[in-house]
């Protein structure tokens, strides 16, 4: 049986990754860690976080599509997860869509602060 | 005023005129002709419609029959202000044809028919003599009303005639003949005819003045006084408007306009151009209209002051000389002069022209017994002096008619005879301009019976032979002979068109004619003869020399003949005329064969001109299809450049928004780790993991720089060669030496043969290293074998440089990816992710295109496989290197 996570994150940068867990894990969050796009929807819906924070640019399975599906999810429950997206691309048009189907949306780099402030609003 | 005054101002004027008329022709002859070309001019060189008739006889006229001397301003005017384009369609035919005359354009119509053009010309010479007659016996007349006032003067007056006879021939032989061809323009004649146009002008415009203002008490004085005469019983008859009479007479000026010789001669064959037509289509109405508004007047006066056997003709004349004004007197004196002596000068021209062409030039050309050979005969002689024979006779004709006529018929009656000869005309000409199917036995029918009747009701009545055909009471004789006469020759014109066919030559002149653009097709041919030589000269203009000469002679071969001028059978002509068309069009071709096969009187010239006119239309149509094709290209181009430009702004987008994510991305590990590092609560432990974390992630960033610097230099071609000879088995060994240094924890086995690496390359050393470098170090980075090894191999040919293979054991590379692995960004799934960018192996293609060599992938070796390709020459000058002067 799976220790109950508060936060799953899906990031293929291992320093980001290693950062983001420091930083939260520091504030009291149980967080786990999945490194790619493939088999990252079979990850949530094992853990059912109470946050999921997903990269854009995945290797194997962009964070879009992830996303698309996990809101598309049959499980009423599952679907409405709350989701901080992350994403390298800036902030132009391409990026707007996805800032209305997640909860929230940091850009990379992003400071230690907001992140802070972002998951606490999420989970509160 | 004293006789000699009026003889001395009457000779002044002369000398002035004939100045005038060579000043004229030496600025043309200059080609200074801008101010002569006027439409100005041209207008008032109309108004030698207005002769001594309408000067002197108009008031003559309106003081016998009232209003209706208006008829004969109103009728040009309605011809000119109505339709001043069909004059325009005139004036284009006649000088499309090169007429010459009234006579030539109805010949030119008709078939070429010399006889025709002699039957009009006898008309206008029949017609013209007792008009010319005219003329001089107004000038006598008007001499006498100042020498009849002193007897000594009598005996001066009367050799008046002859003395004006004299000189007007003189000044038409003089300024008439100059130039031999009959369609060019006589530029002091005309010039000389529009200022005696203002002279006339002016002339009765002052004598108007002069009557409504001085004599009578102004216009409204004037009206009464033109009420009161209306009313007179003793003008009762004479002055009633006759619904016949007046539509007669607006119909035979209308025709005169256009067919009167002289007429035709200053409004077609002295026309520049068809434009100068746009104004004379009002202002020489407008000058009828000024030359006419006074005339009422002047009889009115003329009648009430004058004594009662006073001539009416010369109110114009006998009003300012019994009031005393002699200066007056003297200008309307040389306003009469002037329009006698243009129509003088003027008829002579015309009918000169007329003679000679019609009458004497064919019977000289036929009494000479000798075959005529046109092409090198200079008849420029013969043309000139029976043209300048023609006019001394006319000018003695007409007054030899003045003498003999003893000078007493009225000068109105005179004119209305010539006017409804002429008319004779005007059926034939209009059908000939507007009807396809008018033909010469419709012209020979209806000007021919036209001008028997007018000879046999009109004009020899008019001369004291025979007498008019007894009318009916109430019937108007002048009315009755118009009508009759153009109504017979118009049945006629029309009856014998429609019952005769015409022949193919007068077809195609109908055709050109009345501009319809279907030729006739399928008329027979002359056949037989041995005109192909002006055929084959025909052929050579519309294909060039050597493809017709190559044509006759096949055809003169395929019908048994040698050289190359075949018979003129009926198949050649179809072949000759098919082959044609295909150059030219059908049209062309159909009409030119026809005539050149069909025994015209048309020349080898005017062929050559039909021929050069479609071969210039079709090169034009060819130039035009030409640049509809060029655009076309030109759009299609820019389509293309504009896609291109498109598809690289996509790129520049895609490329853009990867190096964003490629800085982004270690960055964002720097700040957050950063950030930790100033937290008190830390070990030391995580003090120095984080800060090789951002040191690590410092040098990913300043890689990709270096890289994306790189590649941007050595694709824009700025890239700087150092080429030296290096040994490549040195060269693979410190690019192992080098990349070992990635994912060092792994061993590599490595298979070489140095004997084959011992081997010299001249190119940039640094460059190669670079790429040997990424090659053996992507192999190490994803190289997935569980004892992994690489094996590098390298061949020499001579003439074909050096190959280099790196080879792993791995599970290489997707053969759907193995195309896009030289690009940019184009990291593969790539879970490992050793900092790189995806920029490594584009830049190794971009170095060896600067070395001139090459990388590729090699399938289906097992693992990963690349060959590195070195040119068998040194790069230096080649592909997209610069050369090395730019080194310091």
């Amino acid at each position: 049986m799976p220790q109950e996570l508060d936060i799953l994150m899906i990031e293929d940068e291992t320093n980001i990754a290693e950062a983001v867990r420091f930083i939260l894990t520091r504030e009291g969050w149980r967080i786990g860690l999945h490194p790619e796009g493939k088999g990252a929807m079979q990850r949530i819906r094992a853990a059912r976080p109470r946050l999921v924070i997903l990269d854009l640019m995945l290797p194997g399975r962009s964070g879009a599509e992830i996303l698309a599906e996990l809101r598309a999810d049959t499980d009423a429950g599952l679907a409405a997860t709350p989701v901080l997206m992350l994403t390298a691309r800036g902030q132009g048009p391409a990026v707007q869509p996805l800032a209305e189907k997640a909860d929230a949306l940091l850009a990379k780099p992003f400071s230690n602060d907001d992140l802070r402030r972002v998951v606490r609003e999420l989970l509160a | 005023m004293p006789f000699e005054t009026l003889v001395a101002g009457c000779l002044a004027y002369v000398a002035l005129m004939f100045a005038v008329a060579f000043w004229a022709d030496r600025a043309a002859a200059r080609g200074r002709v801008r101010w002569l070309d006027h439409p100005l001019v041209y207008t008032l060189s109309l108004s030698v419609y207005c002769s001594a008739w309408t000067f002197y006889g108009a008031v003559g006229y309106a003081s016998r029959s009232g209003l209706e001397f208006a008829t004969i301003y109103l009728g040009p005017t309605i011809v000119f202000a109505g339709s001043w384009w069909g004059l325009r369609r005139l004036v284009r035919v006649a000088r499309t044809h090169h007429v010459t005359s009234i006579a030539d354009l109805v010949s030119a119509r008709f078939g070429k028919s010399n006889p025709l053009a002699a039957l009009v010309t006898l008309i206008g010479v029949l017609a013209a003599t007792p008009y010319i007659a005219l003329q001089l016996q107004s000038v006598r007349l008007s001499f006498e009303v100042f020498a009849t006032a002193r007897p000594e003067d009598n005996g001066a007056v009367g050799g008046t005639a002859l003395w004006v006879a004299v000189g007007l021939a003189l000044f038409t032989i003089l300024f008439g003949t100059r130039n031999l061809a009959a369609d060019e323009r006589h530029h002091g004649v005309v010039t000389a005819i529009a200022l005696e146009a203002v002279v006339k002008l002016l002339a009765f415009l002052a004598l108007g003045v002069f009557v409504v203002w001085g004599l009578a008490d102004g216009p409204a004085d004037i009206i009464a006084r033109i009420a009161r005469a209306a009313q007179d019983p003793a003008n009762a008859e004479g002055w009633q408007l006759r619904p016949d009479r007046w539509t007669a007479l607006n119909i035979v000026s209308a025709a005169a306009i256009l067919t009167l010789p002289r007429m035709f001669q200053v409004m077609v064959i002295e026309a520049a151009d068809e434009d100068r037509l746009r104004m004379a289509g009002w202002a020489f109405p407008a000058y009828l209209f000024a030359m006419s508004l006074f005339v009422l007047p002047i009889a009115v006066m003329g009648h009430e002051l004058m004594p009662a056997d006073a001539n009416p003709d010369l109110y114009v004349l006998t009003l300012p000389d019994a009031a005393g004004q002699d200066m007056l007197a003297l200008l309307v004196f040389l306003g009469g002069f002037s329009a006698a002596t243009s129509m003088v000068v003027v008829s002579a021209i015309a009918l000169a022209t007329m003679i000679s062409n019609h009458w004497l030039t064919p019977v000289w050309l036929a009494l000479r017994k000798r075959p005529a050979d046109e092409e090198t005969e200079d008849l420029r002689g013969l043309v000139l002096n029976s043209r300048r024979l023609a006019i001394l006779a006319m000018v003695g004709a007409g007054w030899v008619y003045h003498e003999a006529s003893g000078g007493s018929t009225a000068l109105a009656a005179m004119g209305l005879v010539a006017f409804t000869g002429v008319a004779q005309v005007l059926p034939a000409m209009i059908g000939g301009l507007l009807w396809r199917g008018a033909n010469r036995f419709g012209a020979y029918a209806g000007v021919g019976s036209g001008f028997l009747l007018w000879l046999v009701i009109v004009y020899l009545p008019s001369l004291g032979i025979g007498s008019p055909p007894p009318l009916p009471e109430g019937v108007d004789p002048l009315a009755f002979s118009i009508f009759i006469t153009l109504a017979v020759n118009s049945l006629a014109f029309v009856t014998c068109s429609i019952f005769w066919f015409p022949d193919p030559v007068e077809r195609l002149q109908g055709l050109s004619f009345v501009s319809a653009v279907e030729p006739p097709r399928n008329s027979s041919l002359a056949r037989g003869d041995d005109r192909a030589e002006p055929l084959l000269a025909m052929a050579r203009r519309v294909w060039g020399p050597d493809p017709a000469l190559l044509f006759f002679r096949a055809e003169a071969a395929a019908q048994g003949k040698s050289g190359y001028l075949p018979d003129l059978t009926p198949r050649f002509l179809t072949r000759l005329e098919r082959r044609l068309a295909g150059s030219i069009g059908s049209a062309t071709a159909h009409a030119m064969v026809e005539r050149a096969a069909g025994r015209t009187s048309l020349t080898v010239a005017d062929l050559m001109q039909v021929a050069d006119e479609a071969q210039r239309a079709k090169e034009e149509t060819q130039r035009l299809e030409n640049a509809s094709i060029e655009l076309a290209r030109t759009a299609r181009q820019l389509r293309e450049a504009n896609e291109k430009l498109t598809a690289l702004s996509v790129q520049k987008d895609a490329f853009l928004d990867q190096i964003s994510h490629e800085l982004r991305t270690p960055m964002t590990s720097i700040r957050a780790f950063s950030e930790f590092l100033s937290e008190p609560d830390l070990t030391d432990e995580e003090r120095r993991k984080f800060a090789g974390i951002i040191h690590e992630e410092a040098g990913r960033l300043t890689r990709l720089l270096d890289n994306l610097l790189d590649i941007s230099v050595l694709e824009s071609g700025q890239a700087q060669l150092s080429v030296s000879a290096s040994n490549l088995h040195d060269l693979i060994g410190r690019a192992l030496t080098a990349a070992s240094a990635t994912r060092p924890e792994r061993v590599f086995g490595i298979d070489r043969d140095p004997i084959s690496e011992h081997v010299p390359v001249i190119t940039d050393a640094d460059r190669l290293l670079q790429v040997l470098i990424n090659v053996i170090a992507n192999s190490r980075k994803y190289c997935d074998a569980e004892r992994p090894w690489l094996r590098i191999r390298v061949t020499r040919r001579d003439g074909a440089g050096t190959q280099i293979d790196i080879v792993d054991n791995g599970s290489g590379i997707d053969a759907g990816q193995q195309a896009l692995i030289f690009e940019k960004f184009s990291r593969l799934n790539d879970p490992a992710r050793a900092g790189g960018a995806g920029l490594g192996l584009a830049i190794c293609r971009e170095i060896m295109l600067s070395l001139g060599g090459e990388i590729s992938y090699l399938p289906g070796q097992g693992g990963a496989a690349f060959r590195i390709s070195l040119p068998a020459r040194p790069p230096v000058g080649r592909g997209r290197v610069a050369p090395p002067e730019g080194q310091a």
